[in-house]
């Protein structure tokens, strides 16, 4: 995905109204928390994930752990449960605040 | 006066206040059980929730976890390290209430704590952990648990009563373990105790053996473990599965004997004994068990299937394919509590997606896991296709990646432990 079609995807997700079924970027960010930390700032020997990459970068090592195309212990096993549209909202959740809008 | 009667008065004090003083409106969503799953519904409640008026009741002041309890049996934690209260939670608003809650009445809507107060919500979180079935075992009641210790329950027992046996046990001594059949909590638990045994054999009681007598024939990450016990351990770990007669049916606390389905008795200086489990009684007693002794619960919101109203999450529950692990219940415990909170406000909980991760620590630098994603599908609970699995074993890893792997692992490992005691007992 470009990453303008991830930017529009993202922006679809986040002006989507509350309705049956919407997913909640801070209950995807759960998996995220358990070990990242639950502001996403890491602990002793797991990287920061909050404010450390714009959304596209995010995305794009989300990405490329799901593929295996990046070393990981555990977040290729990880990544290969989630969708491009969930890596989207929890980019939109972690990314960097000057790339929010 | 004791704190625990001091606490009971002041949770009846707030109680007993006029409605308008509580700045009531604000639906009542109360938890009960301040373990990985209840103390994380707690959090994300008060976080992600402020409509919600929120109590978590939890019979002990300070918690021990399980998970690194193991690593105190060898020595690589103190108990205190792995203990945690409630203070940080209260300061973030969760009106928190020490005693021992009694019974549930789904009719009326309220849990009734020991001395009879009742603690009345509009939608219950359940995270009522496990009871072990004294009694499954020939011989093997809370009695026999004095000499023969379980260190499953920390609030039955701690771990360190167990630890000081270890500690005790002559040189050359034989350490005999029984492990229960599926299911169970913690399913990785008793093939890490193994290992952090082992660990502490190692460096101070090397000529001691250690018997794994098993009522399975296989367990969770049971290719990493056997292969780190080779490679870590060589000689000191015998496991026994159930076609290898390793199924315990009775002990002998006085003869410090355990004897297997074919009359073998085998005689431990320190035996470990983790015997048969159920949801806990609570939740027996509420109806919200099957006949297994474990919570059905529906996948999309850990609704119970059997009592509305009531959200059951954690250890207590049926949620296969979901292990019964800390990270699971905080997991289910924040789509529970979405889930609760729309229901409460009209609408449909939102689509869920569970998630899991255990580490086990096998030896010193080396650690291990196996993840899991997990979502709701036609009913049931689904661990997604392709996605999750345990670390990789040894052979399958380039030579000069092996030791990193498991290194960072066992760093991985301390992180989350960090991360997730932070967030549920709400330090950071």
């Amino acid at each position: 995905m470009s990453w303008k079609a991830g930017a529009a995807a993202v922006a679809v997700a986040l002006s989507a109204p509350a309705t049956a079924g919407a997913q909640e970027a801070t209950l995807l960010a759960g998996a995220c928390q358990g070990c990242h930390g639950v502001s996403g700032a890491g602990s002793s020997g797991i990287p920061a994930i909050a404010g450390t990459m714009s959304r596209e970068d995010f995305i794009a090592v989300m990405q490329e752990f799901r593929a295996n195309r990046r070393e990981a212990t555990v977040m290729g096993r990880i990544a290969r449960g989630y969708t491009d549209a969930e890596f989207n909202a929890l980019a939109a959740h972690y990314a960097k605040q000057e790339t929010r809008r | 006066m004791n704190a625990t009667r001091r606490s009971l008065l002041a949770a009846a004090g707030l109680l007993a206040l006029p409605a308008v003083a509580r700045a009531q409106a604000r639906p009542r969503l109360v938890v009960l059980g301040g373990g990985f799953g209840g103390a994380s519904a707690a959090r994300f409640a008060r976080d992600r929730h402020p409509e919600l008026d929120v109590t978590l009741i939890e019979r002990s002041r300070r918690f021990t976890t399980c998970p690194y309890g193991n690593l105190v049996l060898a020595g690589r934690r103190r108990i205190e390290d792995i203990t945690f209260g409630y203070d940080q939670l209260a300061a973030r608003g969760v009106r928190v209430i020490h005693a021992e809650a009694r019974a549930v009445d789904a009719e009326a809507r309220a849990v009734r704590l020991a001395d009879g107060t009742p603690v009345p919500y509009d939608r219950l979180v359940m995270s009522p952990g496990i009871d072990l079935r004294w009694g499954a075992i020939e011989g093997y009641d809370e009695a026999a648990s004095a000499r023969m210790p379980h260190g499953w329950v920390p609030w039955l027992q701690p771990i360190t009563v167990l630890a000081e046996q270890i500690r005790a046990m002559p040189q050359g001594g034989v350490f005999v373990m029984a492990i229960p059949d599926n299911p169970f909590r913690c399913p990785p638990g008793p093939y890490e105790r193994i290992s952090m045994v082992a660990d502490y054999f190692k460096r101070h009681n090397p000529r001691a053996k250690i018997i794994a007598l098993d009522a399975k024939n296989g367990f969770s990450k049971q290719p990493l473990f056997q292969d780190a016990w080779a490679e870590l351990y060589p000689g000191l770990v015998e496991w026994r599965g159930a076609s290898n007669d390793g199924r315990v049916m009775r002990v002998d606390a006085a003869a410090m004997t355990v004897e297997t389905e074919f009359r073998e008795r085998i005689r431990g200086d320190v035996v470990n004994v983790i015997p048969p489990q159920s949801a806990a009684r609570i939740a027996l007693d509420a109806g919200l068990a099957a006949d297994s002794g474990w919570c059905p619960v529906k996948p999309e919101s850990f609704e119970s299937a059997r009592v509305p109203g009531i959200h059951v999450i954690g250890d207590a529950t049926i949620a296969v394919p979901m292990p019964k692990s800390g990270f699971a219940a905080s997991s289910q415990a924040k789509q529970a509590v979405a889930a609760a909170a729309a229901a409460l406000s009209g609408r449909p909980a939102p689509e869920p997606v569970y998630f899991n991760t255990c580490y086990s620590h096998v030896g010193e630098e080396y650690g291990i896991s196996i993840v899991g994603v997990f979502r709701a599908q036609g009913g049931r609970l689904i661990e997604v296709e392709g996605s999750g699995g345990i670390s990789p074993r040894s052979a399958a890893l380039p030579p000069n990646r092996r030791a990193e792997y498991r290194r960072l692992e066992a760093i991985y490992a301390d992180g989350w432990y960090e991360s997730i005691t932070r967030e549920m007992f709400g330090l950071a």
